[in-house]
């Protein structure tokens, strides 16, 4: 398998705080990859390190060959790269399918469409559809569709988090970071929009890093965790190895206590 | 349809400005090119409002535009009211090209000040300039037309008419901007940048663009009220200048590109009638149907207008 | 507070009528010109104090909900509005009061005469700033207050009555903007507009300084009154924007002023 993505020697303090220190991380084309570790321990760090909102002190990060360490946040998404946020990032002010077609509208202006001198309806490059079709399939994928005309602001957590990672999806990513995909959602509901997610990324063929604090839905839907402590990786390797590391155990799953009587 | 309600407002507009113009007297279409000139100004403060800038210094390109056309005529003898517009413009917009890789960085209270900073900069810059006449500034041809010169009564009519055909062809295109994927990206710098940089653009771009345009309108419009007046001076780029495009964008509001001329058009006619009520006090008035307009209509005046016609 | 105050321009000038008028008055009952340093601080305190306290119950209290350009616009229609109201009371002749001015004679520093009154108004200053900064970072109250601005809603709701902290910052600030008026007054003809001038230097000043800065508006208002004396004796042609000039400089290298606050971390 090739390696898509790869983090080499990442380093970054704040002041007197190590967010990364030595970090490497290389990451195989069409792999599922789960991100754990205590707050504070480095994940979003690492994930605003490889698409550009931070520069490393340190090190850098090659995507599929090409060094992107220096490249703003817009370079790489135009890249392939797409992220979701622990905290939903969205435009309050307009409606879940407003929040769409502005997205859509960036890309289709990146591919030089849609502009001032163009005409009709263009196509959205990667989906060949216009605008609005492709607004509506994303939603749908999502089960947003009910949701569209609503406006952002008034909308639930879960149901913010979902338009969060549907806005993802509108560049056609290649790889995909969500930070706590799951966060904010019911335990009951943690499997099913996992597996909602995974589907829809996959279906696009996308590598995807996901940040989760759920051992369970680590456990299901990711082929390899990369565990992080105090700003290091500290295990590397399939769930059922990585989750069972006296290491992973003490400072991130914590470990099984005896039941009461 | 939205978009074809604007176009028919804005033809009827300029037909019945054409047709029943020379009808008016002279102190009407002094004040609707006036108003005209005001509202090209708003319409660029009205591009930056919808991204979430407040831009304190417009005065600075509407005097650059109306000093430009001043100096059109008054060193190169050109008098033609196009030629004008269009150098004011330019001019206006060369300088915002300029300014806006250092503007666009910035947003909130620091792009206003910084554009108000910049305004008066030229303010001093002028008031302190001899060949310019500083604080007297000087006076500016009687226009012509196509290398036409205008029978004396029929200046007014022909400087209207000319302002009226500027007004909407500038207002057709900025609609026709706001509908293309740069234009429709305000909101969402408003909103949210870092959500528009994840999304693959470039916030400082896009403002940029916008300050550009903002500026080439209130160039135009400093060109055309120049010429309406036939007098410029430095005032026209003090900080106060600006207070009344914003009171006007204000009172518009930033639902449609034919807000701007209207709300400009009711502006002239509130200083107006303050002004004639009581002189003294016209401040005053002017201050509290501001702060009434922000009590009742924080959407501007064109909200009334939309309240009936919510398309879901 | 967060907002954009062009009404601080009115109590300026309010703070410098109110010390004219009443000097004026106090002098020509034949009062111990001596006197009229007290009249010019309590005039400046007892007019600017009503005026402070009606503006944020009656019409600011309602718009903190609001966008922050809209208040900086309900602030822009309350300064047209008092600009009359102050030439309806005082009328539009100019007011002159040089007596506390002229009282304190002159000394020798160089080999040139300097104002006396002038050290007055340095040390007004540095009286006055480095009070307000002793308030906010020594007393409870003052603590609350910079926690208050910083969130309201949080403040709130740990008990503390916001309506009436933001009451007293706004007159707080209003009365440091009228004394300022009343000290400058000696020395200037008080005339209507002057408040027009002021404001747009005072947020020249701040934004230097960094906004929400008290060394920081400090720091600015030195910067902003030297550059300007030198630009005066060096270079007359660019005293009229010099100063923004200077800002434009700041911002470019220092993009929230000399002294920022450090920001939270978004995402």
């Amino acid at each position: 398998m090739s390696v898509i993505l790869d983090a080499r020697g990442l380093c970054k303090s704040f002041g007197a705080v190590t967010a990364a220190a030595e970090v490497n991380a290389a990451i195989e084309k069409d792999s599922v990859v789960g991100l754990i570790g205590t707050n504070g321990a480095g994940k979003t760090t690492f994930i605003n390190m490889i698409t550009g909102y931070l520069k490393p002190d340190r090190g850098t990060i090659q995507y599929e060959g090409r060094d992107i360490t220096p490249l703003p946040p817009r370079e790489i998404t135009r890249l392939g790269i797409c992220r979701s946020f622990q905290i939903p990032q969205l435009y309050p002010s307009l409606s879940v399918r407003e929040n769409m077609m502005v997205g859509i509208g960036i890309v289709l202006r990146n591919a030089g469409r849609g502009g001032f001198f163009s005409r009709g309806h263009a196509l959205v490059p990667g989906h060949e559809a216009p605008a609005e079709d492709v607004a509506e399939r994303i939603l749908a994928r999502f089960g947003l569709a009910d949701y569209a005309g609503r406006n952002a602001q008034v909308l639930p957590g879960g149901v913010r988090k979902l338009l969060d990672i549907a806005l993802t999806m509108v560049a056609r990513p290649r790889v995909l970071l969500l930070d706590e995909p799951t966060s904010g959602v019911s335990s009951q509901e943690k499997f099913g929009i996992m597996q909602m997610v995974l589907d829809a990324v996959r279906a696009e063929g996308a590598t995807v890093l996901f940040v989760e604090h759920d051992m369970e839905v680590v456990s299901r839907f990711a082929a390899r965790v990369l565990a992080f402590y105090d700003g290091r990786i500290i295990a590397d390797a399939a769930p059922s190895v990585a989750l069972a590391d006296p290491e992973v155990r003490r400072h991130v799953v914590g470990r099984l206590k005896a039941a009461h009587a | 349809m939205r978009r074809d309600r604007t176009l028919v407002i804005l033809a009827v507009s300029f037909v019945a400005l054409a047709a029943g113009g020379p009808w008016l007297p002279q102190w009407a279409m002094f004040i609707v090119t006036i108003a005209i000139a005001q509202g090209l100004v708003a319409l660029g403060l009205m591009l930056l409002l919808r991204a979430g800038l407040v831009s304190f210094g417009q005065a600075l390109f509407y005097c650059l535009g109306a000093y430009a056309a001043g100096a059109l005529g008054r060193f190169v003898g050109i008098s033609d009211i196009f030629v004008e517009m269009l150098v004011g413009g330019a001019l206006a917009a060369f300088t915002a090209f300029i300014l806006g890789f250092l503007l666009a960085r910035y947003r909130g209270i620091f792009f206003g000040l910084l554009s108000l900073a910049l305004s008066m900069i030229l303010y001093g810059l002028l008031v302190k300039n001899e060949a310019l006449g500083s604080t007297d500034g000087f006076n500016i041809l009687a226009s012509t037309l196509v290398g036409v010169r205008p029978r004396p009564d029929w200046v007014r009519y022909a400087v209207l008419v000319s302002a009226a055909a500027v007004a909407l062809i500038a207002a057709l295109l900025v609609h026709r901007y706001l509908n293309t994927p740069l234009g429709r990206l305000a909101p969402a710098i408003k909103d949210n940048e870092i959500r528009v940089e994840y999304m693959g653009a470039s916030a400082r771009r896009a403002v940029h663009v916008k300050y550009v345009i903002a500026a080439a309108l209130a160039g135009v419009g400093g060109a055309l009220a120049a010429t309406a007046v036939g007098h410029i001076d430095p005032e026209m780029a003090y900080w106060t200048t600006s207070g009344e495009f914003i009171f006007i964008t204000i009172l518009a509001g930033t639902g449609s590109v034919v807000a701007p001329f209207v709300g400009a058009l009711i502006y002239g006619a509130i200083h107006t009638t303050a002004y004639d009520l009581s002189p003294n006090t016209w401040q005053m008035s002017l201050g509290a149907a501001l702060l009434a307009l922000i009590v009742f209509l924080p959407e501007g005046l064109w909200s009334l207008f939309t309240r009936h016609v919510r398309h879901s | 507070m967060k907002i954009v105050n062009v009404t601080h321009g009115s109590f300026y000038a309010i703070g410098a009528y109110a010390a004219a008028s009443l000097t004026a008055a106090w002098l020509a009952q034949g009062y111990p010109p001596f006197g009229s340093y007290a009249v010019l601080v309590l005039a400046a305190i007892v007019v600017g104090a009503p005026f402070a306290i009606a503006i944020e119950r009656v019409i600011l209290r309602t718009m903190y909900a609001r966008d922050e350009v809209v208040i900086l616009l309900v602030t822009y229609a309350l300064f047209l509005i008092l600009e009359d109201v102050i030439k309806l009371i005082w009328g539009v002749n100019p007011y002159f009061i040089a007596e506390p001015y002229a009282l304190l004679g002159s000394f020798e520093v160089a080999g040139m005469a300097y104002p006396t009154y002038n050290l007055v108004l340095v040390a007004a200053a540095l009286v006055f700033g480095g009070g307000l900064a002793w308030v906010l970072h020594s007393t409870r109250a003052g603590k609350l207050l910079l926690a208050v601005i910083h969130d309201p809603e949080v403040s709130r709701a740990m008990g503390v009555n916001v309506g009436r902290y933001y009451l007293a910052t706004f007159t707080l600030g209003s009365l440091l903007a009228a004394l300022a008026g009343a000290f400058t007054a000696p020395t200037v003809s008080v005339v209507p507009g002057l408040g027009v001038d002021v404001i747009v230097l005072s947020f020249a000043v701040v934004v230097i300084g960094g906004l929400g800065s008290l060394p920081g508006a400090a720091l600015g208002a030195l910067i902003v009154g030297v550059v300007r004396s030198l630009s005066v004796h060096y270079m007359p042609q660019v005293e009229l924007f010099v100063i923004y000039f200077v800002m434009a400089v700041v911002l470019a290298v220092r993009p929230r002023g000399l002294f920022s606050l450090a920001e939270p971390r978004r995402i």
